[in-house]
């Protein structure tokens, strides 16, 4: 178990990369860090590793206090962005390294590392050096490198950014399968909202050094607790339409819904997925539906994004294959029920 | 660039190099005939053949001994300094120290007085002081005094310029300090630390000024030394053991540079190529 | 790169990694300097009343040096030997062959780089009768190429000759320096520069020179130093004649050690290293005020 408590890393000039964070983290849990360029993430990552000594605040690691302990006392393991693999040694040595820095006997050391990229099909591979391999392989090298060691968790920076994007769904299958196979605490660096949708049994959607949001997969994307997180999460973004409540009836973009229990009056944000709607050249009887003209459609392979342009707002929805209307036709968007969020202020005050 | 441009400038670039490889070449003419002519003059000329210069040199009771002076005094400075050199260049390329490129450059200017004429003294009673007159050390430890700032300042470029996630990843499976040195920094700037042996041991090969003050006895005596003890009595030099000794002399240097070009490369910063 | 700021190594073993450095260089290197230094400011003597009991004559040599004819003169030769054969000719020269050898391979690179290198390895005792030996008045090889018989180039042209002389030994350096610095210049800049037209000094003052500015100091400052304190000179022309390559260094040898005043001759290398220091401000502001240089 990995637990920061009130953890804070501020950099001479000011800079306060990560901000009075808490956070706990299981065993055997994969944990995604996931946030915008410049957000902290590899800053967090480094001071779990000990790379970055905090300004204030405490790591535990299995239970045990390890904020002043050098960061090869910790029993975790790194991979780099760059993947960091020694250009000097061959793939062996690399995969052996931190066994050779406990002093593991040669062939003992020799006989785990083979062991280990067999396991990650890299046996072909034994006597390359980094800079004869492809990127994926290397990656693959690296990832054999912490394996090899049996960390207590594993840190990982972006391990995937760096393949190009066939090879990365690839290399995210594998690293899940891994993952699950040793059990090991993993936590995962990633600006990319898909990778840790993918991969991760919890989410920490980072903005500025903070923690905006904690949660599963399904309930970062399913609720998410800003305007930010919104943006942030779904492949194509969240809609947000400003809208005001009013005697118990919400109104935007030319629609009107009857607001729910509890919900407050006043202005808000509309929140909506475009995939949460569906899309109708028929006009509906009822006015819970966005009027509007469509103006663009963009091919996603098997659905589309339709962009209506409603009274003065666009609206995005994703409608299955075959169903897209043509340019310039009038169109209906319909919320799919309890699937719209109101926000006021960024953050989320109720569905709708 | 047009095709008739782009031949001037092929053109241009082949004369020119045609240019410098004969301004380089041409002194060094007389070292290679010279040697092995039985009447060797001034003139760089196709030799009468003869090993019979050679042959005088080994009459000489202090020739061969000097070049084996040179050695000692040599190696050990550039080992010296080598060492040093990285590992300060590691540590003030890693660790923050306000100032350091100041202090760098004063270090800098004042190798450059000690290595002057006007320092001799002070190394002089230096050396006596510490028991160091006549002794290889002695010399080897001025010399590494003068070379060191100078090397310190060129290691350090090269260890600016290999990215730190190597040591940090060596670092996070465990490595002390140390391991990281040994494992990943020196082999990462091999080529440079080839170079500044190799610049030590010319520098260290050629002074004659610091072994010229620092040793009596000439059995010590390096060859820079020897060679100006190379004249007939009357003053004028002896230009048939001068040109074979000249040759024996520069042979190790240039032996040494082209094994160490070949198995290491010989070139500044970037450390090696992924 | 920009981590490497942030330290990466703590602070005991960076202390211990510098501390055998700084020993060595404290005793062998600043105690013997500013020995010298404190030199300068007496009447030291090799040898007579003034090498037992010396006095401390506080600015009277600097005093003198500066109203010294010779020593003027001196000077003035040590800026043109600097500028002519450091600056201009190993610069230049040693720029010029790293960027026409960039691109090469095979063995026409090797062949003039282990030239040029073999050039700056040599003794130095080797290579200044190499060149008493190229240019000699008689029997010179250079005469004997030129059809010049009997031109004296060490009596008639002093300070060319070793102007030339250093271009020759110490070009290797910058030639390196260079050749390392170029292959950091990323090569799509160059193609872009290329594709738009720009000719060779274009490229080289837009796409090359920013890209080599923190080489370019270290060059200059390093290879002025090492000018500056250059003897080698003195083997061939031993500051003659009349005094017409007396260049700094080969004036305080004459003084200092040939005329005995080690106080003066210790007082001269202090206004070297002053003169140093102003020449690698005047680098830094230069390369400064054309935008950011890499600390190097
Ligand atoms: N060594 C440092 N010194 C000063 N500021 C730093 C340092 N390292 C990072 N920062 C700053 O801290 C903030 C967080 O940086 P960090 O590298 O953690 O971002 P990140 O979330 O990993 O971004 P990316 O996705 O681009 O890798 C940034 O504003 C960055 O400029
Ligand atoms: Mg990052």
């Amino acid at each position: 178990m990995i637990a920061l408590r009130g953890l804070t890393k501020e950099f001479p000039g000011g800079v306060r990369a990560v901000d009075s964070l808490d956070l706990e983290i299981g065993d055997g849990e994969f944990f995604a860090l996931l946030g915008p360029s410049g957000c902290g993430k590899t800053t967090l990552l480094r001071t779990i590793a000990g790379l970055e000594t905090p300004t204030s605040g405490r790591i535990e690691i299995g239970g045990v206090d390890v904020t002043g302990t050098p960061p090869g006392r910790r029993d975790v393991a790194m991979v780099f962005q760059d993947y960091a693999l020694f250009p000097h040694m061959d793939v062996t040595a690399n995969i052996a390294y931190p066994l050779r820095i406990r002093k593991v006997p040669r062939a003992g050391r020799e006989a785990k590392a083979a062991e280990t990229a067999s396991r990650l099909s890299l046996s072909e591979l034994l006597d390359r050096r980094p800079g004869q391999l492809s990127g994926g392989q290397q990656q693959r090298v690296a990832l054999a490198r912490a394996v090899a060691c049996h960390p207590k968790a594993f840190l990982f920076d972006e391990p995937l950014s760096n393949l190009d994007a066939r090879l990365r769904l690839e290399a995210r299958t594998f690293l899940k399968r891994l993952q699950r196979e040793l059990a090991v605490t993993t936590v995962f660096v990633t600006h990319d909202q898909s990778e840790a949708l993918a991969l991760a049994d919890r989410i920490a959607v980072m903005s500025a050094g903070r923690i905006t949001q904690l949660g599963t997969p399904s309930e970062v994307f399913r609720r998410p607790a800003t305007t930010f997180v919104a943006s942030f999460i779904g492949s194509t973004p969240m809609n947000l339409l400003p809208g005001v409540a009013k005697d118990g009836v919400l109104r935007v973009a030319g629609a009107e819904f009857p607001l729910p229990d509890g919900a407050p009056e006043g202005e808000v944000l509309y929140g909506l997925r475009p995939e949460y709607a569906d899309l109708t050249t028929r006009e509906p009887g009822e006015k819970g539906a966005f009027p509007g003209k469509v103006a663009v459609v963009e091919n996603l392979g098997t659905a589309h994004l339709v962009t209506l342009e409603c009274t003065d707002h666009l609206l995005q929805v994703v409608v299955p294959e075959g169903a897209e209307p043509p340019p310039g036709t009038a169109a209906w968007a319909v919320p799919r029920p309890g699937r719209a969020l109101l926000y006021r202020d960024d953050t989320l005050v109720g569905g709708a | 660039m047009t095709p008739v441009r782009h031949m001037l400038g092929t053109i241009g670039r082949a004369a020119f190099l045609a240019l410098v490889l004969g301004f380089f070449a041409l002194p060094l003419l007389w070292l290679a005939s010279a040697p092995f002519d039985a009447h060797p003059s001034i003139t760089a000329s196709v030799p009468e053949f003869t090993l019979a210069n050679f042959r005088a040199l080994l009459d000489n009771p202090y020739a061969l001994g000097s070049l084996r002076n040179s050695l000692i005094q040599a190696c050990g400075s550039a080992a010296l300094v080598v060492t040093l050199a990285a590992l300060a260049a590691y540590a003030l390329s890693r660790a923050r120290v306000p100032g350091r490129d100041a202090l760098l450059y004063v270090l800098l200017l004042l190798s450059s007085v000690v290595t002057g004429t006007a320092a001799m003294v002070p190394l002089f009673e230096l050396a006596t002081r510490l028991n160091l007159i006549d002794t290889h050390l002695g010399v080897v430890l001025t010399l590494s005094g003068g070379l060191l700032p100078a090397a310190i300042f060129i290691l350090k470029d090269f260890m600016d310029a290999t990215p730190t996630s190597y040591e940090e990843s060596a670092r996070v499976f465990g490595a002390s300090p140390g391991q990281v040195l040994r494992h990943v920094v020196i082999p990462l700037v091999r080529p440079g630390l080839a170079t500044i042996a190799v610049w030590a041991v010319a520098g260290v090969w050629g002074s004659f000024l610091q072994p010229f003050i620092l040793l009596r006895d000439p059995d010590k005596a390096p060859g820079a030394v020897i060679l100006y003890t190379l004249y007939t009595e009357g003053g004028a030099p002896r230009l048939d053991v001068i040109s074979a000794f000249s040759l024996l002399y520069s042979l190790p240097v240039v032996v040494m540079y082209v094994f160490v070009s070949r198995r290491y490369g010989f070139r500044f910063h970037g450390g090696i190529k992924r | 790169m920009a981590r490497a700021e942030s330290g990466t190594l703590g602070r005991r073993p960076a202390v211990g990694f510098v501390l055998p450095a700084l020993v060595l260089i404290g005793v062998f290197l600043v105690f013997p300097a500013l020995w010298t230094v404190y030199l300068g400011l007496t009447d030291y003597r090799l040898t007579g009343l003034a090498a037992a009991d010396p006095q401390v004559v506080g600015a009277a040599n600097y005093a003198e040096a500066l109203g010294d004819e010779r020593f003027r003169t001196s000077l003035w030769l040590t800026v043109q030997f600097v500028l002519g054969s450091a600056v201009l000719g190993q610069a230049v020269l040693g720029f010029a062959i790293a960027w026409a050898l960039r691109d090469r391979r095979g063995p026409l690179k090797s062949l003039t780089e282990g030239l040029v290198l073999l050039a700056w390895i040599l003794p130095s005792s080797v290579v200044a009768f190499l060149w008493i030996a190229l240019l000699d008045r008689d029997g010179g090889t250079l005469n004997a190429i030129l059809h010049t018989p009997g031109f004296a180039w060490l009596l008639d042209h002093p300070m060319a000759s070793i102007i030339v002389f250093n271009v020759w030994r110490g070009t290797a350096f910058s030639m390196m320096l260079y050749g390392a610095a170029l292959e950091n210049v990323p090569p799509s800049h160059l193609e872009t520069a290329r594709l738009a037209g720009a000719s060779t000094l274009q490229q080289l003052r837009d796409v090359v020179l920013p890209h080599i500015k923190g080489h370019v100091l270290t060059n200059l400052l390093l290879i002025t130093l090492w000018t500056f304190n250059d003897f080698t000179a003195f083997q061939l022309t031993a500051g003659g004649p009349e005094g017409r390559s007396e260049i700094l260094p080969v004036y305080i040898y004459n003084v200092a050690m040939s005329g005995g005043r080690l106080g003066f001759g210790a007082a001269v290398s202090f206004l070297v290293l002053v003169v140093n220091l102003v020449l690698a401000f005047g680098y830094l502001r230069l390369l400064r005020s054309r935008g950011e240089v890499r600390p190097s």
